[in-house]
């Protein structure tokens, strides 16, 4: 016995020493089960591990987290790598874990990458190879177990969107030896006397090991060869399978199958009366133009004053006989003055002008007498005057 | 027309909707296609109509099919 006594620290600090001086603790692989899990906010893992007689506590420290490639559960069943070592202020000793892997999973993921990446490269994934699903089948076969929530929440979800649906179930195993070649035969009988327009294949959730026949080839072949639509419904939202990847649609729950495949009856009625609705605006359309290209058409001046062009003509014919008129009157009234110029000139010039100022006109036998040598005595003579002539003699 | 599905007729009807809504087609023409459409539609309703609610569940007996009314045990 030491006479001086030493602190807390100071033996939880001795004994951490010691543990970290042993090389075994330091790099140590332990098999157990979870229990206790939390995934802390900051990232840190801490849990307990266990089996039938003892349990450990355990962390696992944010950079170590991010490599696991699962999230743990409890009750999972774990190999931890890992340093046993001392938290001095609770005078505890944990495992401070650096590798995780789910104990007896080691093969099944191979196994699962190694399915996937073959059937991947052998086309079976293909979009091109993907069949839509029909908007309005009029039989939902549904492969599952005839017992439990999931077909439960298929049909609900199903007549839920439409009252009158047809739901065919050929119930199969979905876990356990045997299930996948009854999953894929199943598949085969649909396709065979084709028994639906689409089919769902669906599982509820659980471990790996429970999806598996999921992930087997022969189910996949199945789904792949398979005329009629498959949709798959595997586990829940985050669980991936084999079958979601052949499939023709994946839904993330049964229930999300149920609305892929089954249509809201109400969104398809509307559908049908807008449709409807757009054959009759058309047409009316169609007839509203052609009623305003005869409304158009029947307001030309043909239709309401076929008069119009008559009477315009004659009113061109009265412009023209009246242009007429006047250019004759114009030539006439013209002619007239040159006329009254003439007549004036002719005027001046006549004889009988000359009498009017007092001259006189003397004839003999109706000739003009010019000379006084043409009269001789008792010649019977005329004498013109302006207003008349008289006879007279020569003496 | 009689074998046209539902998606068949659907597209059909919706096809004429566009076509009529277009315009370009004499009024004769558009007269049959609006009665062609009306047609589809009610291909499309009696399609929706006549559907009958049957859940059922196929068993194997003496290596054949058949077909039973299936209840959900609660």
């Amino acid at each position: 016995m030491t006479p001086n006594p030493i602190s807390v620290t100071e033996l939880n600090l001795y004994i951490k020493d010691r543990f970290q001086k042993d090389e075994y603790l330091n790099n140590v692989l332990i098999k157990g089960e979870i229990s206790n899990f939390k995934n802390h906010y900051t990232g840190h893992m801490y849990f307990t591990l266990k089996d039938e007689n003892s349990l450990i506590k355990c962390v696992m420290f944010k950079g170590y987290t991010a490599n696991l490639g699962f999230m743990p559960k409890d009750g999972m069943k774990v190999i931890v790598f890992g340093t046993v070592s001392v938290f001095e202020r609770d005078g505890v000793y944990q495992i401070y874990a650096k590798g995780m892997k789910q104990e007896g999973m080691g093969d099944l993921h191979e196994e699962f990458e190694k399915l996937k990446l073959k059937l991947e490269q052998e086309g079976l994934f293909d979009k091109s190879h993907k069949k839509s699903i029909p908007v309005m089948p009029k039989c939902i076969g549904v492969l599952t177990s005839n017992t439990g929530a999931v077909i439960r929440d298929i049909i609900n979800v199903s007549t839920r969107r439409n009252p009158n649906v047809y739901i065919k179930l050929l119930p199969v195993p979905v876990q356990g030896a045997g299930a996948s070649e009854k999953i894929a035969k199943a598949i085969e009988i649909m396709n065979e006397q084709k028994l639906a327009d689409v089919i769902i294949v669906a599982r509820g959730g659980g471990s790996l090991e429970d999806l598996w026949p999921f992930n087997e080839e022969i189910v996949a072949r199945a789904i792949y060869a398979s005329e009629l639509p498959v949709i798959s419904a595997v586990g829940h939202e985050t669980d991936f399978t084999i079958a979601d990847f052949v499939a023709d649609l994946r839904a993330p729950t049964p229930s999300a199958a149920a609305e892929l495949a089954v249509p809201n009856i109400l969104d398809l009625v509307q559908k049908i009366q807008n449709n409807e609705r757009r054959l009759q605006n058309g047409l009316k359309k169609k007839a509203e133009i052609m009623r305003l290209r005869y409304e158009k058409c029947m307001s030309s001046k043909a239709f309401t004053d076929p008069l119009d062009r008559i009477n315009k003509n004659y009113m061109l014919l009265d412009k023209q006989i009246k242009r007429i008129e006047s250019s004759t009157n114009m030539k006439v009234k013209e002619k007239k003055t040159y006329m009254v110029e003439w007549i004036a000139k002719l005027d001046t010039l006549s004889p009988l002008k000359t009498l009017t100022r007092g001259y006189s006109i003397v004839e003999k036998n109706g000739k003009m007498v010019k000379s006084i040598n043409d009269l001789n005595s008792k010649d019977k003579i005329s004498i013109k005057l302006t207003d008349g002539e008289k006879q007279a003699e020569i003496l | 027309m009689e074998e046209m599905n539902f998606e068949e007729a659907m597209e059909a009807l919706e096809k004429i909707a566009t076509e009529l809504e277009k315009g370009d087609l004499s009024l004769e023409e558009s007269v049959a296609k609006f009665e062609e459409g009306i047609a589809l539609s009610k291909k499309c309703s009696d399609i929706i109509e006549k559907a009958e609610k049957k859940i059922t569940m196929l068993l194997q007996k003496d290596g054949k099919l058949e077909e039973e009314n299936f209840t959900v045990e609660e």
